[in-house]
């Protein structure tokens, strides 16, 4: 029952807000939906205690039947165990606080009640997602948070560029959702349900299973594993698919922390551990995951180093660490993956929160060559993100550095060839994710002032409703990494767990990565130092040797700042030929031959009618003859059938 | 012999002497009661049609059957609406003589002969009786030039179809000995035995018979009498006449020449697909609307005549079916036509619809649903006749005659709802004259019978249904 009040109330909130808010005004329907979002935290959180600590049962909440078909049958379900619990009460908690940072992030916007409307049905569709008891109900979520998504980045329509970047997202995103839908089908072809309980229930009995595509028989849940996944790529903004989370910056900062850091983007890891029972027996799907896991991992923090915008080098953080968690999610730990989503998602909330708070201070200046020197006078905003960014780069004891370890340590402790392929990527990672963090720190806080002096005089700590959110944050980043790092990914983990991730007999990473090497336990927060030191070195102690750097390497630099030219590879390939098509498409199948065919058939009529018409003269004798014609015609006709036959 | 088979054709012929005896007895105009005299003819014909016992008599001249009874009161019902419909126009056209129901009342006798006809020489008294009765009535408004045109035009070209189906008949008789359809039936039971003159004389009477259904290429008549004559008696030209010519043509098709199906069937199907064309065709370029009816007629004939071509039971009473909804469609669009008069002139031009749906939503409204009947939209009747219609087409195997037909009611449906638009979308004219009650009962019956035959269509179904089964046994 708590459940489905932490489930829902996020829906009311949203309909309140949306559909009455023009009527009841801005501060109505900020305070319904942050009530709203504040019960959803408080049920959402005691639910979770009550299932894990307090010796709960994992149940299903039934709330009616959607479809029945034939022997297709599909209910509306909540899914109430470990997995969801543990999403749920995260989502409504940082969802809480970023709904509450909105209060004064937004307080000058003209439409409030459409933001926070926005805001709580995006918290709801994620709620559904990650609840959901069955395939479709998810996938009901799922769509739900890319509507949501693409709500709220084009939040401000009147700016093209936030108009585009939603449709790229959107767009991008159904190319991911196509294998995941595909995936469905797949899972409903061979289990004859897509009900969650009983697809886990049929595993051992599908195992041989085969399924023939292009001609050659493939293991059916290689193919599931692989399509499931080409969906958690679209929604995790995994390498091919990522190039929309850079763009969705468009959007409030408050967006960009709440879809693009804590929820939206974790869907596709949290769909992997949902489908632990059968991506556990899908062996070369898991390596493509890690692979391209460790492969965004990698890429994701070298374009990083170079970005000027403070959202956009987040942004390419989050990529990266989303890459981390399905390198974890690939070696089979799926429970470390999970840890890393949950801390991730306090420590990347925070930085982003922190980044809008700078931005708010800064006068809506997103550009960090023309930020500096202003830690003075922000000083809560400048200590959050000191927090954001140790957490960030796995500094002890904050909570990225558990969590980045565990998967580190899996990766290394999984001894195949994939797995040392993510362990060397996330270690360099880790590193450039150091380097990074810290260069946007002493870019965007130190040194001489860059901005013009109007911008510097009016630079001013945000208000209270902005900073406690922000402190709440650096909390959450700083304790759950040892608080959750034993429950989570201890030996004792099912205890935490339930049946809600489930392992194969042969899969124990999660033992073995506890008896590393020293070195590989270490090797994380060297890097990290070292990053941190060599940020220090490159834009304080001296700061020209960047400059030389770049000006020594100009097409490595260039094609890091161009992004590894994803976007103009993909407008070269995909877009213009689109276009193309379409042009094609429209002048010569729509114009032409579709009104074409028409228009000559009725223009053929109309000539046709006026033969018919001039045979119409008046004449007695003319309409004589056509009768003595028309029935020597048939006559003949007549006879000449009976002469063929 | 059972004389009492012939009851209500007796009757009828009876009703209208006396009918005649009274309009030239009285010296003051009887032209209303004449009229309402000959409804009440009807009407009395109609309940001895019900009552009557089926069975054979006058040595197979005549017969009563499922099917006669049906044709019989479709066409008494069209014959009624037809005289109801003349009342008001005869009125003001200085047509008001009281021999013009009574030549109506003896055309219906001649149809009525028809539908009961069961030997060639009582099918060609009955036929025309009906055709010189309707020949006098085309050229009833004697002093205007287009109606004696009409009448002479009607009555040259019936003469010559007249005289193609006698020399069918002579063909057939000789070829065969017999003019009775059941004997008839038996001599032909072997296909393979039947001499080609025979079937020659079977093309000779189809074409007769075409003429009368306006078929084409027997159709050229159609258009100038239709333009040409009153416009009441080209209603009632639309509507009985077609009924009981083509349930004439159905019963010499499926009775005597059953089973010589192969060698007509290409026959009707001919003619019936250049009849969907030509009616398709024709129609768009016209501006006058009775011209328009014509082309529509032929039209819709052909797509009564594709049931024939099935030859099936189902074929026979989708054609039934269809001429009972035609019948209610076209009686109540000549109602709306009739009512197009402005300052006493009546007005023939599709673009004096214009504006109608404001200066009159009655009668827009009335006209819209007549054309979407016509154009075969659901949920009006005109959509179930042509459903029945092509279902017993595709269920031959004649699925070109279904997609043709399909193809020309897309082309019908462009002149259809043509006029729809001109009555909802053109800027307008001035309002129409006040709508007499008689043309607004007619125009209420056929629109209501037209929008709601949805609702309960099993008993008319079930009918048509029992009249088919009559036809092939």
């Amino acid at each position: 029952m708590l459940f489905a009040v932490a489930v829902f109330a996020p829906l009311f909130g949203s309909a309140i807000a949306g559909l009455f808010g023009k009527a009841i005004g801005d501060r109505a329907a900020q305070a319904v939906s942050i009530l709203c979002m504040l019960l959803a935290s408080a049920c959402g959180v005691t639910a979770f205690v009550q299932l894990v600590y307090l010796g709960g049962s994992p149940g299903v909440v039934s709330l009616g039947t959607w479809v029945q078909a034939g022997s297709f049958h599909v209910d509306w379900a909540l899914r109430y165990d470990a997995l969801s619990a543990v999403m749920v009460a995260m989502v409504t908690t940082v969802a809480t606080l970023i709904h509450i940072y909105s209060l004064g992030y937004m307080s000058h916007d003209a439409t409030r009640w459409r933001f926070f409307s926005y805001l709580s049905l995006f918290s709801f569709a994620m709620l559904m997602l990650v609840t959901g008891d069955n395939l479709l109900q998810l996938f009901f979520g799922w769509e739900g948070v890319g509507l949501a998504s693409y709500l709220l980045i084009g939040y401000w329509y009147d700016r093209p560029a936030a108009c585009a970047a939603a449709i790229k997202a959107f767009l991008v995103n159904r190319i991911g959702d196509l294998g995941f839908a595909l995936g469905i089908a797949l899972v409903f072809f061979t289990f004859g349900s897509i009900d969650l309980s009983t697809i886990f229930a049929g595993v051992p009995q599908h195992q041989a299973d085969t399924y023939t595509l292009f001609g050659t028989s493939w293991r059916a849940y290689e193919v599931i594993g692989t399509l499931l996944f080409i969906g958690a790529m679209g929604k995790s903004a995994q390498l091919g698919l990522h190039v929309w989370l850079p763009d969705a910056m468009e959007g409030p900062t408050p967006v960009s922390a709440l879809i693009h850091a804590a929820t939206m983007v974790t869907a596709g890891v949290f769909l992997m551990a949902r489908f632990s029972p059968v991506m556990e027996y899908a062996p070369y799907a898991l390596a493509f995951v890690t692979f391209i896991g460790a492969s965004t991992a990698l890429f994701a923090a070298t374009v990083g180093c170079v970005q000027n915008d403070i959202k956009r080098v987040i942004a390419y953080s989050t990529c990266s660490q989303l890459g981390y968690m399905f390198i974890a999610a690939g070696v089979g730990a799926y429970q470390a993956s999970m840890f890393h989503l949950l801390t991730h998602a306090f420590f990347k909330a925070l930085l982003f929160l922190a980044a809008g708070s700078v931005i708010h201070a800064m006068s809506d200046e997103q550009d960090i060559r023309r930020m500096g020197g202003i830690w003075k006078k922000i000083p809560i905003t400048y200590g959050v993100f000191w927090v954001g960014s140790l957490a960030l780069a796995g500094i002890y004891p904050f909570a990225g550095f558990y969590s980045k370890d565990a998967i580190l340590e899996a990766a290394y402790a999984a001894h195949t060839g994939i797995g040392t392929y993510g362990f060397w990527c996330g270690l360099i990672a880790a590193f450039l994710t150091a380097f990074y963090s810290w260069r946007l720190i002493i870019l965007t806080f130190h040194g001489k002032p860059r901005a013009d002096a109007h911008t510097m005089a009016h630079v001013h700590e945000s208000p209270a409703v902005m900073t406690i959110p922000l402190i709440l944050l650096a909390v959450g980043a700083t304790v759950t990494g040892f608080t959750f790092y034993e429950p989570l990914t201890g030996p004792n983990w099912t205890q935490f767990w339930g049946h809600s991730i489930q392992l194969a007999a042969g899969n124990n990473v999660l033992e073995t990565l506890h008896h590393v090497p020293d070195w590989v336990e270490l090797s994380p927060s060297l890097v990290g130092i070292a990053g941190i030191l060599l940020a220090y070195l490159y834009y304080v102690a001296a700061p020209r040797l960047p400059v030389l750097v770049a000006g020594h390497f100009p097409p490595v630099y260039r094609f890091l700042l161009n992004k590894w030219y994803f976007d103009e590879l993909y407008d070269a390939v995909l877009v213009r030929p689109s276009f193309a098509l379409a042009r094609v498409l429209w002048k010569v199948g729509d114009a032409t031959i579709i009104d074409g065919v028409p228009n000559g058939l009725a223009a053929l009529t109309a000539g046709g009618s006026a033969q018919v018409v001039k045979l119409q003269t008046g004449s007695i004798a003319v309409y004589a003859f056509a009768m003595l014609i028309g029935v020597v015609v048939l006559s003949l006709l007549v006879l000449l059938l009976l002469v063929v036959r | 012999m059972n004389w009492t088979l012939a009851l209500p054709e007796i009757v009828l012929a009876c009703c209208g002497m006396a009918i005649l005896l009274i309009g030239v007895l009285q010296k003051r105009d009887t032209f209303h009661l004449c009229s309402m005299l000959t409804v009440g003819a009807f009407l009395i014909t109609a309940e001895l049609v019900v009552s009557g016992s089926p069975g054979l008599g006058y040595n197979g001249l005549f017969t009563v059957d499922t099917f006669s009874t049906f044709v019989k009161l479709l066409v008494l019902v069209a014959a009624t609406l037809g005289v109801i419909l003349s009342l008001d126009y005869n009125e003001h056209a200085n047509l008001r003589r009281f021999e013009f129901p009574v030549l109506m009342l003896y055309s219906t006798v001649g149809m009525l002969v028809m539908a009961s006809a069961s030997n060639l020489m009582s099918l060609y008294l009955g036929l025309e009786l009906q055709s010189l009765s309707i020949y006098v009535l085309a050229a009833f408004a004697r002093d205007e030039l287009r109606s004696s045109e009409a009448g002479l035009k009607y009555f040259v070209l019936g003469s010559l179809a007249s005289g193609l189906l006698l020399y069918g008949v002579s063909l057939v008789y000789g070829f065969s000995g017999t003019m009775e359809f059941a004997r008839l039936a038996q001599a032909l039971s072997n296909p393979a035995h039947v001499s080609p003159g025979l079937t020659v004389g079977v093309v000779f009477v189809i074409a007769g018979l075409a003429f009368k259904i306006s078929a084409v290429p027997f159709h050229m008549w159609t258009p100038d009498v239709y333009e040409g004559a009153p416009t009441p008696v080209t209603a009632f030209l639309s509507t009985a006449p077609k009924v009981a010519a083509i349930a004439l043509l159905m019963r010499v098709m499926a009775t005597p020449f059953g089973h010589l199906l192969v060698q007509w069937q290409q026959v009707i199907i001919l003619v019936s697909i250049l009849s969907m064309l030509l009616g398709a065709l024709g129609a768009i370029g016209q501006r006058n609307i009775k011209r328009l009816m014509a082309y529509s007629s032929i039209g819709h004939m052909g797509y009564a005549l594709i049931g024939l071509a099935a030859g099936s039971e189902a074929g026979l009473r989708g054609v039934l079916i269809y001429m009972l909804t035609y019948v209610f469609m076209s009686a109540g669009t000549f109602a709306c036509i009739l009512a197009m008069r402005r300052r006493g002139r009546m007005l023939e031009q599709i673009s004096d619809l214009a504006g109608l749906s404001r200066t009159d939503p009655g009668l827009a409204l009335a006209f819209a649903i007549f054309m979407f009947s016509m154009a075969g939209i659901p949920p009006f009747t005109g959509f179930f006749g042509k459903y029945f219609i092509f279902t017993s087409a595709v269920q031959s195997g004649l699925w070109t005659l279904a997609v043709i037909g399909v193809l020309t009611s897309v082309v019908g449906a462009f002149y259809y709802i043509r006029i729809i638009k001109v009555i909802y979308f053109d800027a307008g004219g001035a309002e129409f004259d006040h709508c007499p009650a008689s043309l607004s009962v007619v125009a209420a019956a056929g629109a209501l019978f037209t929008t709601f035959f949805f609702v309960l269509p099993a008993p008319f179904i079930a009918a048509a249904d029992a009249a088919a089964k009559a036809l092939l046994l």
